[in-house]
């Protein structure tokens, strides 16, 4: 019961972002890149007061997994290591803490270049 | 006959914006909040398959992980392009976006060669959401020592 309710409450916290995002693209026709900045330094900034946390501790994956999470782990992981090393740890810690989703995502786009034949686009 | 306006950088955009076709809003709402949705709860599903291995920390950062290999296989395939075109946003905020914003030019541009093209298109949209990221953690970081947060 306890998984089904956070299943739940990923799916309405994780989509309710997306609508948000949705929202601000009809109204604005901001293109992809300036949405995914705009929401990555949302999230930045809201847990530069602590608040995202709360959200991924309520909603899990609903609310990591959007790129506001990714924003949010950058900020958490240079904040924590800036406690603990100093100016040498807000430098190191951000970069550190979201290393694993760049590295997988520039390695696997190697790949997926070399492997794969650009398709056209179907209208 | 019409006089012709000048064109200017403003009327420009919203000559554009009355030729571009209308799509309907709620439909568009509607399949960003589904979409995005069920994006984040295979993100939870692969978060409580994780943490029977790892802590609930690790087990995040991977189930994010996995999301963006599955969606630069699926980018590759180009089936991730075919989920964007009806879900818009719900496609493009989850990590799942980022992955695909990093592959897909990364392919495309491969004709111009693996250092220029592979290497330098794929930080196309990666490169803003990183720069700005860092930035951002590293200036969060210095005021929290200097405020003592």
């Amino acid at each position: 019961m306890d998984t089904f309710l956070m299943f739940l409450k990923a799916f309405a916290v994780g989509g309710g972002i997306c609508l948000i995002g949705q929202i601000i693209i009809n109204y604005t026709h901001l293109t992809n890149g300036k949405i995914l900045v705009l929401f990555l330094i949302a999230g930045a900034v809201l847990e530069g007061f602590g608040l995202y946390s709360k959200l991924i501790e309520f909603a899990g994956a609903g609310a990591s997994v959007p790129i506001s999470g990714f924003g949010c782990a950058l900020v958490k992981g240079a904040v924590k290591a800036a406690k603990q090393d100093g100016v040498y740890g807000a430098l190191t810690g951000g970069l550190a803490a979201c290393a694993t989703g760049i590295s997988i995502a520039i390695v696997s786009g190697y790949l997926v270049a070399v492997i794969f034949r650009p398709r056209t686009k179907k209208k | 006959m019409e006089i012709r306006q000048e064109i200017t950088k403003d009327n420009y955009k919203s000559y554009v914006f009355e030729k571009m076709p209308k799509s309907s809003h709620w439909k568009n709402m509607f399949w960003a909040f589904v979409v995005g949705g069920t994006i984040c709860v295979i993100g939870q599903a692969f978060i409580e398959l994780y943490s029977l291995w790892f802590n609930d920390q690790d087990a995040s950062v991977l189930a994010s992980g996995t999301l963006v290999l599955i969606a630069a296989i699926m980018t590759g395939f180009g089936f991730y392009d075919n989920i964007g075109r009806f879900a818009g946003a719900g496609s493009t905020i989850p990590i799942t976006g980022f992955s695909n914003a990093v592959v897909a030019p990364a392919l495309e541009f491969r004709a111009e060669g693996y250092i220029y093209g592979v290497g330098a298109k794929m930080f196309w949209i990666a490169g803003p959401v990183i720069v700005n990221g860092v930035a951002i953690s590293v200036i969060v970081a210095l005021l929290t020592l200097i405020f003592g947060g």
